[in-house]
């Protein structure tokens, strides 16, 4: 489990997060959503300590992470998988090896026993036979399953994932929502995913934190989307008048 | 800050040491042809300078092969091949490391646990130090034969003369002092161009800025560097 507690973050005079307060469920899929310039990023990179917030506490479990020093932070982030944005894959590494980057690095496993375990993090992945490519060889799609193989292949217990589906079509963007979902319930993983998709937020949100102008406006799940009355809410997620006449129908009105 | 960071105790050995290979066959190899091509025309340039200057002078003519050896051990071999070096690999690392830091590489090593100021900076700097003061023993024969190149066989010297020139006068802490400059160099080149694109922030403007800065506050740390060497030991 993952706790934020009264997050508040400014960049010289602007405040960006204003006393945010919020519990991320292990074996769930924690979604965060609102609009662009609402804080999101900041609030995730936030979470996952790259920035250190002006005040505030972020729990690991029952660990302080701010209170920790680099070495201890390291321990933590050693638990730690993230899927960025752009898949953040390294250029001059092939699949194989950016899968593998992490257990070259942190583990003493023989290199049968890495190739296993890349192989099978690829195969959960459904990217069998990509080994050799690079990462300018591979779609956009390919990229963000090579992401999420990298970040799963420790076997983490909390996973981050900025924007995945950004860029991507909407059927590859519902598989790999899919894939997110999977693995968070295999594993009983904490994860936080960062979205302004729709689809994700009505296929795979079992617990949602609306952010607005860096507060908390609602949180609640998929299927108390429909029903809120939350304004803000409703004029994100129903933004267009498409979805909006889908809304009044789903609700008979 | 960054140098503390970057000199601590690495979290695997034997990816660290690949990681400083890779470096090593970039900035070596990759810079072989430019170093040769610049070292060749430096002694060619220094001998007929040299060879024009003492025309009808009574200053024996093979002191030309004592001056281009001298010039290249003492200077143009450290100095000018670490000024290109900064041109090339220097900007090069600024421009690595700056595209890393946007593309979210960095923050990927970041969350990974990777200390990222050790991983992405060590194998440079170590690999800097070894492979660039052989870079500049490389340069200073070539200048050497460049300088062979330019006079003899245009019958301005003997090849005697030339060879009795590089014999003559020898001391060998000017190849300690070429050494001495090489690796401080080195550092400097390599650690100024890191910083430069580490710390990398914005866009492509930002990152264009940060592989011109590597080059000019390198450019200008050397040749102040330069002067202090020479100051110190020969002083």
């Amino acid at each position: 489990m993952i706790i934020a507690k009264d997050i508040f973050k400014s960049f010289d005079e602007t405040e960006v997060l204003r006393g945010i307060s919020m519990e991320f469920l292990p074996g769930k899929t924690n979604l965060i959503i609102g609009k662009s310039g609402a804080g999101k990023t900041v609030f995730l990179k936030i979470l996952v300590g790259l920035f250190e917030p002006t005040a505030g506490h972020v729990w690991y479990d029952d660990i302080d992470f701010f209170s920790l020093d680099k070495k201890q932070k390291r321990e933590i982030r050693m638990k730690v998988g993230m899927l960025f944005q752009g898949s953040a894959l390294f250029d001059s590494m092939t699949v194989e090896e950016n899968v593998g980057f992490p257990l070259d690095m942190f583990t003493n496993m023989t290199q049968k026993e890495k190739l296993h375990r890349i192989n099978e993090v690829l195969e959960r992945v459904n990217l069998e036979n990509a080994n050799d490519k690079y990462p300018s060889e591979i779609s956009g799609g390919m990229q963000k399953r090579v992401g999420i193989a990298r970040s799963i292949v420790m076997q983490p217990r909390y996973l981050f994932c900025d924007e995945p589906n950004s860029g991507l079509d909407p059927k590859t963007a519902l598989l790999i929502d899919e894939l997110i979902k999977e693995i968070t319930y295999e594993n009983n993983i904490t994860t936080v995913i960062n979205t302004h998709d729709m689809n994700s937020v009505m296929e795979i949100g079992d617990n949602i934190a609306y952010l607005h102008l860096g507060q908390l406006a609602w949180t609640g799940n998929k299927n108390d989307v429909l029903e809120s009355d939350n304004e803000l809410l409703q004029s994100f997620i129903f933004a267009s008048p498409f979805l909006q006449r889908l809304r009044e129908q789903a609700l008979g009105e | 800050m960054l140098l503390k960071t970057a000199f601590s105790r690495p979290e695997k050995f034997s990816v660290y040491w690949k990681e400083t290979l890779r470096q090593m066959e970039d900035i070596g190899i990759g810079s072989l042809v430019i170093v040769g091509l610049i070292s060749v025309f430096m002694g060619a340039v220094a001998a007929v300078q040299f060879a024009y200057q003492l025309d009808g002078t009574l200053v024996p003519s093979y002191y030309i092969g004592y001056i281009v050896r001298d010039l290249a051990i003492i200077e143009s071999a450290p100095t000018i091949t670490c000024l290109v070096l900064a041109g090339k690999v220097g900007s090069n690392m600024a421009a690595e490391l700056g595209g890393m830091r946007q593309k979210e590489h960095i923050d990927a090593m970041e969350i990974m646990g990777v200390n990222t100021a050790a991983y992405l900076v060590l194998p440079k700097v170590v690999a800097a130090l070894v492979v660039i003061p052989l870079l500049v023993t490389i340069s200073a024969y070539v200048a050497i034969i460049g300088g062979y190149l330019a006079v003899v066989p245009s019958g301005a010297i003997s090849g005697d003369d030339y060879e009795r020139g590089l014999r003559a006068f020898f001391v060998p802490r000017n190849v300690e002092m070429m050494y001495i400059k090489s690796v401080v160099f080195a550092f400097i080149l390599t650690t100024v161009s890191c910083f430069q694109g580490y710390y990398v922030k914005g866009g492509s403007i930002e990152l264009g800025k940060a592989s011109t800065n590597a080059v000019v506050y390198s450019n200008i740390l050397i040749l102040t560097s330069d002067y202090l060497i020479a100051a110190l030991l020969m002083g």
